[in-house]
């Protein structure tokens, strides 16, 4: 395939997925919590101060916060930079493990805020910390396809970790939503998009239960590097590019570690992930990390940059997209707060009001 | 040792020590019973011995010897596990001598073979841990880790030694591994790294302890020359099997492995050595501790002296007494019950001159010793490199 083939190209052999329509997006918005857990203060509390931290901070979320209050700021802010009516958004939807409800949507919630409703779709994702971009590429399959012209995927959650497990230091709270809509209008292109799944089962929260569970360094290799290499390189390899073509990538963030060894691997330098890399300084935002990543490198990418972005959701599947920055994104970056303003907005808490404010203690 | 049976090892198989995710315990078997029955040029033996410690607890598995027997293509031979805990690869082998020597039998395969990872986190600590006395000290939450901490503690506090000076066998069991494509840590350690470790069960830290891993290990063993190609021939020269006691706060002196001591002891005499003709030695390097201990055992350094010769650099591939000379337990990995085997298939490349970028330079004699939970047993094997007529 030729580099930068049209949109409109249907090459099902190759395995990338594109629609029969040009599709981007056109609107973009993060959001954080304000709160913030140094990883010292886990390590202080459960191990005596001796841990190895794998980031330096988590962004947690306050008592009134959940992943529908913290979907709508994302989706508001996607909102002003789209510059749209939101009644013409013909879908709504919200990826998530944390979904504050097991048997009742986040999606209505978000879309009747945004004055989406009602009629309009709506519905929620779930696929471990990939359900986000699952739903952006579901979105790009609605638009692309012409049953809507604007669509809504948003990757948010509120991660839940047992207090002591090693997941605790970095679970945090946080996301992005994209509104995806005709190419023409986007403030970055969609080229292609691949999806690579196993059954692997590294992390897993059953039914009723408070907390994941996890295969510990069974996450690693057969899980996260596996699954994130085997998508990128198969669409590096289908749009015949290589990393160095890419201005930025952002791999699905679950520490500091991990996005970079992945992309060294696949041959990206470390002056390509770090402005995507925001894990050090907020956690890991499970469905929302790889996307808050996105958003971060929007707020300063220039146009025809590309990007590259990869989630990974355990179970275990990651999702590759490939995007070309638009004219658009200057005049429309101002109409919302940076990713970066969030990530600045913070209030350091101590274990103990964490507790609180997460609800790690019984009261009765 | 009567002498009428002489043993040789006619072919050896190993797998790389790691994590081993996407294999069950069997086809990690095979892996290294293929090649090892390929090299001997032998299509069955009259008995196969397993080393195994974990698989009943972690892979819910017993009874290896039919399922191995069967697995491999070998249906209808007999097959057993031998357990030690971490001594069940050198208990394989001296159950599989002791059949040889009895003339029953004329070849036998031993395998040792282990997969950590089909459970992770507290249940493999617990498996582990059941090596331990399990009413006198698995009862008061003494992991491996914690009673290695009693011992290193109070070696250090008898012998006046800081945790520092314990560096250089993790610093030379990493150097090796760097070379041996099969080892489990490839990374280069130095003092510094080592002094900055976290701590495991203080005072032993992360870069102390050995990893638990899978990994398989088979030799094939031939009673007699009659099967044996010609060339550099291995022939097992000693083998001792010795016990302490299983609680370590029963011994008399924690600071003496009092079994690896007796059968590094009966295991030289069988073979007419003084420590010091002894080229190179696989030792039990679990934790940094028990291979001082070790050393001090086998009458390579003196009581409270094992740790010198780590700080002074004789235990390097090219010193004075080589040791985890592919990276020991630290850096190889450790297989539980395979390790024992990967000790034997070790020494066995060394004085067949084909252990490549490992190779110590004319090693004739080397010697292979394994320890079950916390040198309660320990198998010394002492083998020896020859000429072929």
């Amino acid at each position: 395939m030729r580099r930068g083939a049209m949109m409109t190209d249907i090459q099902l052999d190759t395995g990338v997925m594109r629609p029969a329509r040009g599709v981007g997006i056109v609107g973009y918005g993060a959001y954080l919590p304000r709160f913030r857990l140094p990883a010292a203060e886990v390590s202080r509390v459960w191990a005596e101060g001796s841990a190895g931290l794998p980031v330096q901070e988590k962004a947690v979320a306050g008592l009134d916060e959940d992943v529908a209050t913290m979907s709508i700021e994302a989706a508001r802010n996607a909102v002003a930079r789209a510059g749209i009516e939101s009644e013409r958004i013909g879908a709504v939807w919200v990826g998530s493990e944390s979904h504050p409800y097991a048997v009742k949507p986040t999606s209505t919630i978000v879309a009747e805020a945004i004055g989406a409703v009602p009629h309009t779709q709506a519905a929620d994702w779930q696929f471990a910390c990939k359900a986000g971009t699952e739903a952006m590429q579901a979105a790009i399959g609605f638009v692309g396809s012409g049953m809507a012209d604007y669509a809504f995927a948003i990757g948010m959650d509120i991660a839940q970790a047992r207090p002591g497990d090693a997941l605790e230091y970095t679970a945090g709270a946080g996301g992005a939503a994209f509104l995806l809509g005709p190419a023409d209008d986007a403030v970055a292109v969609i080229e292609g998009t691949h999806s690579f799944v196993t059954d692997t089962p590294d992390f897993w929260r059953r039914q009723y239960a408070k907390y994941p569970q996890h295969g510990q360094r069974f996450t690693g290799e057969p899980a996260y590097f596996r699954h994130i290499t085997a998508a990128a390189e198969r669409l590096m390899e289908a749009m015949d590019i290589s990393p160095q073509d890419y201005a930025y990538a952002v791999f699905h963030q679950p520490n500091t570690k991990f996005p970079l060894r992945v992309g060294k691997q696949l041959g990206f330098t470390v002056a390509q992930l770090e402005t995507g890399l925001l894990a050090p300084l907020i956690g890991n935002v499970y469905a929302g990390s790889a996307l808050i990543g996105l958003t971060a490198v929007l707020d300063v990418a220039q146009p025809g940059d590309r990007v590259l972005l990869v989630s990974f959701g355990s179970g275990a599947g990651s999702d590759a997209f490939q995007l070309r920055v638009g004219e658009r994104i200057s005049a429309c970056r101002e109409s919302a707060p940076s990713t970066q303003d969030y990530v600045q907005r913070r209030t350091e808490i101590d274990y103990a009001t964490y507790s609180r404010y997460r609800g790690k203690l019984t009261l009765e | 040792m009567s002498a009428v049976i002489e043993v040789f090892i006619a072919g050896t198989g190993h797998t790389a020590v790691g994590e081993h995710w996407g294999i069950s315990l069997r086809h990690l078997a095979w892996e290294a019973i293929g090649p090892a029955l390929q090299a001997a040029q032998l299509k069955k033996p009259d008995a196969i011995f397993v080393g195994n410690m974990l698989a009943a607890r972690i892979s819910e598995q017993q009874n290896l010897g039919a399922l191995l027997a069967d697995f491999c293509g070998l249906r209808g031979t007999e097959a057993v596990t031998v357990e030690a805990a971490g001594a069940s690869g050198g208990a394989a082998m001296r159950q599989a001598l002791l059949a040889l020597r009895s003339g029953e039998i004329r070849t036998a395969l031993v395998v040792g073979v282990e997969k950590t990872t089909d459970k992770v986190g507290a249940d493999v600590t617990s498996a582990v841990a059941a090596g331990a006395d399990s009413d006198w000290e698995l009862a008061q939450g003494a992991t491996a880790p914690a009673i290695a901490a009693l011992i290193m503690r109070r070696y250090m506090h008898e012998h006046g030694v800081h945790l520092e000076q314990f560096a250089g066998f993790a610093v030379n069991s990493h150097a090796n591994a760097c070379v041996n494509a099969d080892a489990m840590f490839r990374n280069v350690l130095d003092a510094t790294r080592y002094a900055q470790a976290g701590m495991v069960a203080s005072p032993v830290n992360v870069l102390d302890s050995a990893p638990d891993a899978d990994g398989a290990a088979a030799l094939v063993l031939t009673a007699g020359t009659g099967q044996l190609r010609p060339g550099l021939r291995v022939r097992v020269a000693a083998s001792s099997l010795a016990t302490d006691t299983l609680a370590v706060h029963d011994r008399r002196d924690v600071l003496v492995f009092a079994a690896a001591k007796l059968s590094a002891q009966r295991a030289l005499q069988q073979a007419g050595l003084a420590p010091d003709q002894i080229d190179l030695a696989e030792l039990y390097d679990r934790f940094s501790v028990f291979a001082a201990l070790s050393l001090e055992a086998c009458g390579f350094a003196q009581r409270g002296e094992g740790w010198r010769l780590a700080a002074n650099g004789a235990i390097g591939r090219s010193g004075r007494l080589p040791i985890s000379t592919f990276g020991g337990l630290k850096a190889r990995g450790n297989p539980g019950g395979a390790t024992g085997v990967y000790q034997l298939v070790e020494v066995t490349r060394q004085l067949a001159g084909t252990a490549e970028a490992n190779q110590v330079v004319g090693a004739k004699w080397g010697l292979a010793q394994c320890l079950g939970s916390s040198g309660a047993t320990a198998v010394t094997h002492i083998l020896q490199g020859v000429e072929s007529n």
